[in-house]
């Protein structure tokens, strides 16, 4: 069934690319929203907005009941979760289906299978994907830990089995290291999470993050190429890049082919993203996980590619089958994005919502800024602190290095602080000029770099509201 | 005896505990130090303590938990 009304259960610069991207394919667009983003550039753009409650994510871009009604008043006939939110709630995705409406992204199964670690690994596994060596399921006791890391080498990560965001993790370099530590990190995890359950994992140290793009149709799976999100913040990506400067040919033949194997394994339908760690002194690489949606970074690829994912993944939801082959899937030149928060780099990136009081965006062949921003928005608190993403495309990574430094230039976000010095340094630094870096690179970076981060000149008329 | 306000430092979610499973950090009636916490502003998915500012005892809150406050709105009233 062919959509003709299209909600957007998300907000900021996500809900704009949705609007568009449904526009230009004749669809109308319904925005909810929360008290917070009344004035949002969403809600001025799409053909209907509703209130769906009060600024609290919990209370309004989570609340299922409110959204479904809205979808059920406003009479769209499909649900685009954006990412973050309800996008990965396998829950959600079988109440939009049991409503009657398409949930544009997987089906719940495909959902709820990859985001439970331990199934992912498996299917992983079973497709022939490599994973990082580690222990398979939850570790109760300190001899069965044991036993695993005589297999694995060292060093290892033990990870608490009910942490997240890098809680509870603890490195072991020797045996005698990880006697010591694994009773401390059980005490922790018990006393922190009330569950004891351990993970050990093979440390892969000066690792890449890359990761593939895929579209399925729940029948077939292609691959865009990758991406490489090695420059990363308290485990945020801060800059992304198509192609990966470190893969060689044969190894990016492997590893997207290998990720064709896992999507088509479990009859993937839709955008999404499997995320691999990777050894470029070794050429090894091992999956982490898949996520089941469109991804911030996602128009890095389309620049080098052609193909805009937001657009093909609303198509396949409305059922038509994939209508680009693997073989007409190219990669011409090179992109990369910088992601603009509300945060100042100057002050340990400081969140800092408030009025943008000036605006200017650079543009340009090859330069495309998808934000949230217009002149006079008032950036508001409860959400994250993303207000957009400058992206590149140029024939080669020197030149779109350059284009980036030119585009950053002319952009000026006036009245509140935000990433882009970082972007500017970053930019101008000969290992990022290199691409030598992986994903423990930036923070060091940030420390040996705060006095000239500090020295950055504040956006003019800077008025910061914390 | 004086009654005054303790004002939120941030605009953002105003919690009373540091965990959803764990007590208030202060109650109506607490008797409170400068430099204790009294909660949270989570602004932009990051959490800033609230301190009292001020020694005295607590007489009520004036912002529930998970309010969303604005820079300067008063949260508590304390008598100092």
């Amino acid at each position: 069934m062919a959509i003709k009304k299209l909600l957007i259960a998300n907000r900021g610069e996500i809900a704009v690319r949705i609007i568009r991207a449904a526009r230009d394919l004749g669809i109308a667009t319904v925005q909810v929203y929360s008290k917070a983003d009344k004035d949002s550039l969403a809600v001025r753009l799409a053909d209907e907005a509703i209130d769906i409650g009060p600024p609290q994510a919990s209370k309004s871009y989570l609340n299922q009941a409110a959204i479904l009604a809205a979808a059920q008043n406003s009479r769209a006939d499909a649900i685009h979760p954006g990412y973050g939110f309800l996008a990965e709630n396998a829950e959600f995705a079988a109440a939009v289906e049991a409503a009657g409406l398409v949930f544009v992204g997987p089906t719940a199964q495909s959902i709820r299978l990859m985001g439970d670690k331990v199934a992912a690994r498996e299917a992983a596994a079973s497709a022939g994907v490599p994973t990082v060596p580690g222990s398979q399921g939850r570790l109760e006791s300190a001899e069965a830990a044991f036993a695993l890391v005589e297999t694995t080498g060292f060093p290892v990560m033990i990870k608490a089995a009910a942490g997240g965001g890098g809680r509870g993790i603890r490195i072991a370099r020797s045996a005698e290291e990880f006697h010591h530590l694994m009773p401390q990190a059980q005490a922790e995890a018990l006393a922190a999470f009330g569950d004891g359950g351990l993970y050990v994992e093979k440390l892969i140290e000066g690792a890449r993050h890359i990761e593939v793009q895929v579209l399925g149709d729940g029948r077939d799976v292609i691959h865009c190429f990758e991406r490489e999100c090695s420059l990363q913040r308290r485990r945020q990506k801060v800059w992304e890049e198509a192609p990966s400067p470190s893969l060689t040919q044969a190894v990016r033949e492997k590893l997207c082919t290998s990720a064709v194997a896992l999507a088509k394994a479990v009859n993937y339908r839709g955008a999404g993203t499997l995320e691999y760690l990777y050894d470029d002194r070794t050429g090894e690489f091992y999956f982490l996980e898949m996520n089941t949606r469109i991804q911030v970074e996602h128009p890095v690829t389309e620049m080098v590619t052609g193909i805009d994912l937001v657009r093909e993944m609303i198509r396949i939801a409305g059922g038509e089958p994939l209508r680009i082959r693997q073989d007409e899937v190219r990669v011409g030149g090179h992109s990369i994005e910088v992601r603009i928060n509300a945060e100042d780099p100057a002050r340990n990136f400081l969140p800092n919502p408030g009025t943008v009081s000036g605006l200017s965006v650079p543009s340009g062949d090859g330069v495309r800024f998808d934000s949230m921003l217009y002149q006079g928005y008032t950036v508001p608190p409860f959400y994250d602190s993303l207000l957009g993403k400058l992206i590149v495309h140029d024939r080669d990574r020197p030149s779109a290095i350059r284009k980036l430094e030119r585009a950053l230039a002319e952009l000026s976000v006036e009245g509140i602080f935000t990433t882009k010095p970082l972007h500017q340094a970053l930019a101008r630094d000969a290992d990022v000029q290199a691409g030598r870096f992986h994903t423990a690179w930036l923070e060091p970076w940030l420390e040996s770099h705060a006095a000239t981060l500090a020295t950055a000149p504040p956006p003019s008329l800077a008025k910061v509201t914390s | 005896m004086a009654t005054q306000q303790i004002f939120s430092p941030l605009p953002g979610i105003f919690y009373r505990k540091p965990a959803p499973d764990k007590p208030v950090y202060k109650d109506d009636g607490d008797v409170v130090a400068e430099s204790d916490t009294i909660g949270l502003i989570e602004v932009m998915k990051s959490f800033n303590e609230v301190k009292a500012g001020i020694a005295g005892k607590i007489v009520r809150f004036l912002a529930e938990n998970e309010d969303a406050v604005m820079a300067g709105q008063p949260i508590a009233e304390i008598d100092v």
